[in-house]
């Protein structure tokens, strides 16, 4: 089946370099559909092992049994980059696909957010994420499978708590605060210090230990692995590999909807142009094409989600209407999916889309609330803030070692989960060493402090 | 595009990048580290589960624990009494789209619970259990008091070059192979003097054999929960002696004024009505005691399961029995099964084995109010056995 498509690959190519499409090399590799899934569940094809991975493996194949998911590619930006293919994909759906990853493999190397993470992390994913992988190997036949599982425990539980704002490599905090300016006119002290054995006093003073941190700090990964006070060598590299590999998934997770959306707009574009298909392929193709960024509900249907494909691609048809297509390459180049939604849907676009804001009581009913376009997009990027995860910051080391984090619950605008809150805060402990607690609160808006 | 070329028509065949995706699979490897660790979780508990389970089946092997997948923890906001969201469709505001109590929540697949927590089913070798939980419970292994009788049994020993196909020790073979290899040099894998055959010999062994009586009052004062309790403790008492002999039999009576003998499917469902005259199941258990398994080549053991409201008029006869059995068997355990199980065992039965025990015979009986504590009771009497049979 796959026979053919290899044979168009560099015609669909020709086309989309002619279109403009700047990408780094890509290269494609056919996987059987085992192997999809498990890139799907551990988002990288050489991955860490971990048992929460095997329940979302799990959670995956009973999903596909049910035929609610396929997977027809999976595309890790590089240099080159590459691309797997299901190995069951139809001629005319591997055609598709093609295009569809390189309008991938041009977002990834243009969009900013991208860009930065090639350029901090690696600009070779694949091959980075498999070194974590050796490397966690080795160390779980060094220390054993308990000690590292306890580590990974830790770590992937605060995956998404980093600081993408902060380098990937960033410097430990400065050991001493920055000395206090003195006051201008200071006669008095300039006379005092003069007087015999006060020379040296001055400096002394100047001199004063930071506190850590020295503001709240939300990159707990890198935290924990810089001032846990016994952390072993090889623990702090876990937590390092994990937060790098966070540092990758960040624009992947921050960009979906323009990303798979600028993606199925040059598949549409692209197989339009091809007229060296031929016409069965062509229209096998346009069908797999309305398939994938179809909404999720036509005619009187409902439906309590939105495609991001859907979402994504009337977008940016939208965009390059009004803009052209160099206006829509810069908002690529700048925006991610905040200030592309804020900006681009617009209230035509929502009503076009039939898109509509619902809300569920406790009851378990469902209302569709009032039309408001600001709260329409804040419910939308809504789940995406902060990575996904609540807002915890660290921010204090007692004198006994214990570490203070704080949920800052007034962005977020209501408290933690009781239960899982202090689970975390067990993996916590056994790398920290020292006791954890964390700052959240109740039903009732009543601080509550969990600790472990 | 050189690449394109060389990587003939099909690419999934090119052997650079195929093979270890279909040989090695990393989701399983981790579904396999979480199930270990499930079971791992469940050992830690597996008293109270195994204990609660319906596991007790006629000749069961395997006791299948129905268990929620590991969950792993992140910081999460609580669950919202109110959230909102954003849908696609025909909708206007002020339209319900779903009403209380209408599933509509997304997200629940089949067999889902709460929140997606799926119910898998892990499935424990009853002998495995029974290891960990002696392990666990720091059990005495018990000693068998007869074992004059010899049984001739086959056992391995030593190598051959000659042998059954059927017995060729592959390791060792290759062992020599690579022996005669290193001296030889260059020669061929294997030659038929390299191969190394297992030998079997005929061996006189000590015969451990056992019997286990359990016998079970079925008149009517016996509900159907003290006979779940009884029938729970039965089965792990059993498996329990099962790990020291092996060959045990087992022989079910049943008694209320009058005593059967029973195979085991009819055994559990047996309901008599009328009194309890307990010296009725004792005889018969003597009878067949003298009748099959002699003592001088049996390790007997009673345990017998009962609400203990005999009749007092059967107090000597069954004083009588009792002494006799004690004589011939390892031990005599009496569970008293009663929701109102009292911890004296006031009861007439009860008393009639606590004189017992008292005399030094090896006799012990526990008293059993629920399900929770049939370890509690197993563990009783597998310690209080133990010394008494190793001082026959």
């Amino acid at each position: 089946m796959t026979t053919e498509w290899r044979d168009f690959l560099p015609r669909i190519e020709k086309l989309a370099v002619a279109a403009g499409l700047d990408y780094n090399p890509v290269d494609f590799e056919a996987v059987p559909e085992s192997f999809m899934m498990e890139i799907a569940v551990y988002g990288l094809p050489v991955r860490m092992p971990h048992w929460s991975f095997g329940v979302r493996y799990i959670y995956q194949l009973i999903q596909h049994r049910m035929g609610h998911s396929r997977l027809f590619e999976v595309v890790f930006p590089g240099n080159p980059g590459h691309a797997y293919l299901a190995r069951n994909n139809s001629l005319a759906e591997n055609v598709l696909v093609t295009a569809h990853v390189l309008g991938h493999a041009d977002f990834s190397r243009n969009n900013l957010l991208f860009k930065r993470s090639q350029q901090q992390v690696s600009d070779n994913i694949v091959e980075h994420a498999a070194q974590h992988a050796r490397q966690i190997a080795r160390a779980i036949e060094e220390h054993g499978q308990k000690r590292v599982e306890a580590v990974l425990d830790a770590a992937l539980a605060l995956e998404q708590h980093i600081d993408v704002d902060q380098s990937v490599r960033r410097d430990r905090y400065p050991e001493y605060a920055p000395a206090k300016a003195l006051p201008p006119d200071d006669t008095f002290r300039t006379r005092f210090h003069a007087l015999e054995g006060e020379g040296d006093a001055k400096d002394a003073v100047a001199r004063q230990r930071a506190p850590v941190p020295p503001r709240p700090e939300r990159d707990l990964l890198w935290f924990i692995a810089n001032y846990a006070p016994e952390l072993e060598g090889w623990e702090r590299d876990i937590f390092l590999a994990v937060r790098e590999e966070s540092f990758y998934f960040y624009p992947v997770f921050a960009t979906q909807i323009m990303n798979e959306g600028w993606a199925s707009y040059w598949h549409a574009r692209l197989l339009r142009e091809a007229d060296f298909l031929p016409q069965q392929i062509y229209v096998d193709a346009i069908k797999c094409h309305s398939d994938v960024v179809r909404p999720l509900a036509t005619g009187e249907n409902v439906a309590l989600n939105v495609s991001p494909y859907y979402l994504g691609f009337s977008l940016w048809e939208e965009i390059v209407k009004r803009d052209g297509l160099d206006g829509a390459r810069r908002v690529l180049r700048e925006d991610d999916d905040f200030s592309f939604v804020r900006n681009h849907l617009t209230a035509e676009m929502a009503e076009k889309l039939a898109l509509f804001r619902y809300k569920v009581e406790g009851s378990g009913a469902v209302t569709v609330t009032e039309r408001d376009l600001d709260a329409l997009r804040e419910t939308l990027l809504g789940p995406k803030y902060n990575f996904g995860a609540p807002s915890v910051a660290a921010t204090r080391v007692r004198v006994d070692g214990t570490l203070d984090l704080e949920h800052d619950h007034t962005v977020d605008g209501r408290g933690l989960d009781v239960e899982r809150g202090k689970k975390v805060l067990e993996y916590l402990r056994r790398v920290w060493r020292r006791p954890v607690v964390i700052h959240t609160v109740d039903e009732q808006g009543a601080t509550v402090e969990l600790a472990a | 595009m050189d690449e394109t070329d060389s990587q003939s028509d099909h690419p999934g065949s090119n052997p650079r990048i195929n093979g270890w995706y279909e040989l090695f699979s990393r989701g399983a490897r981790d579904w396999l580290r979480h199930n270990e660790k499930v079971r791992e979780a469940v050992r830690e508990h597996l008293p109270e589960i195994i204990a609660g389970a319906d596991v007790v089946g006629g000749g069961a092997r395997t006791v299948r624990v129905p268990v929620r997948m590991l969950e792993h923890y992140h910081f999460r906001l609580r669950r919202p009494g109110e959230r909102d969201g954003v849908g696609q469709g025909a909708a206007k505001p002020g339209d319900v789209l779903a009403r209380p109590g209408q599933g509509q929540a997304p997200g629940k697949g089949a067999g889902g619970r709460d929140d997606g927590g799926l119910e898998f089913t892990l499935e424990f070798k009853v002998e495995d259990i029974v290891d960990w939980l002696w392990e666990e419970m720091q059990l005495p292994n018990l000693d068998a008091r007869v074992g004059k009788a010899e049984e001739a049994d086959w056992t391995r020993e030593g190598w051959d070059k000659r042998g059954a196909r059927s017995r060729l020790d592959r390791r060792r073979s290759l062992r020599e192979s690579v022996k005669r290899r290193a001296i030889q040099g260059e020669s061929p894998a294997f030659t038929d003097d390299d191969l190394r055959f297992r030998q079997l010999t005929k061996r006189d062994q000590p015969a451990i054999q056992a019997v286990v009586f359990l016998l079970l009052d079925v008149s009517g004062s016996m509900s159907e929960r003290d006979r779940q309790l009884a029938k729970t403790f039965f089965f792990w008492a059993v498996q329990g002696l099962r790990r020291q002999y092996r060959h045990l039999d087992t022989v079910f009576v049943a008694h209320t004024t009058e005593a059967w003998e029973f195979n085991e499917q009819e055994f559990f469902q047996v309901s008599g009505s009328g009194g309890t005259v307990a010296s009725t199941g004792l005889a018969k258990v003597r009878e067949i005691v003298a009748e099959r398994f002699s003592p001088a080549r049996y390790n007997v053991y009673l345990f017998y399961a009962s609400d203990g409201d005999n009749y007092t008029a059967d107090r000597p006869q069954a004083e009588t029995e009792l002494t006799a059995l004690a004589e011939v068997a390892n031990y005599c355990g009496y569970l008293e099964v009663s929701a109102t199980a009292e911890r004296e065992l006031g009861s007439e039965t009860g008393t009639l084995f606590k004189s017992m025990t008292a005399a030094g015979k090896p006799v012990g009986s526990f008293a059993l109010g629920r399900v929770e504590d049939v370890w509690a009771a197993v563990r009783h009497f597998f310690q209080h056995q133990a010394p008494q049979s190793e001082q026959p």
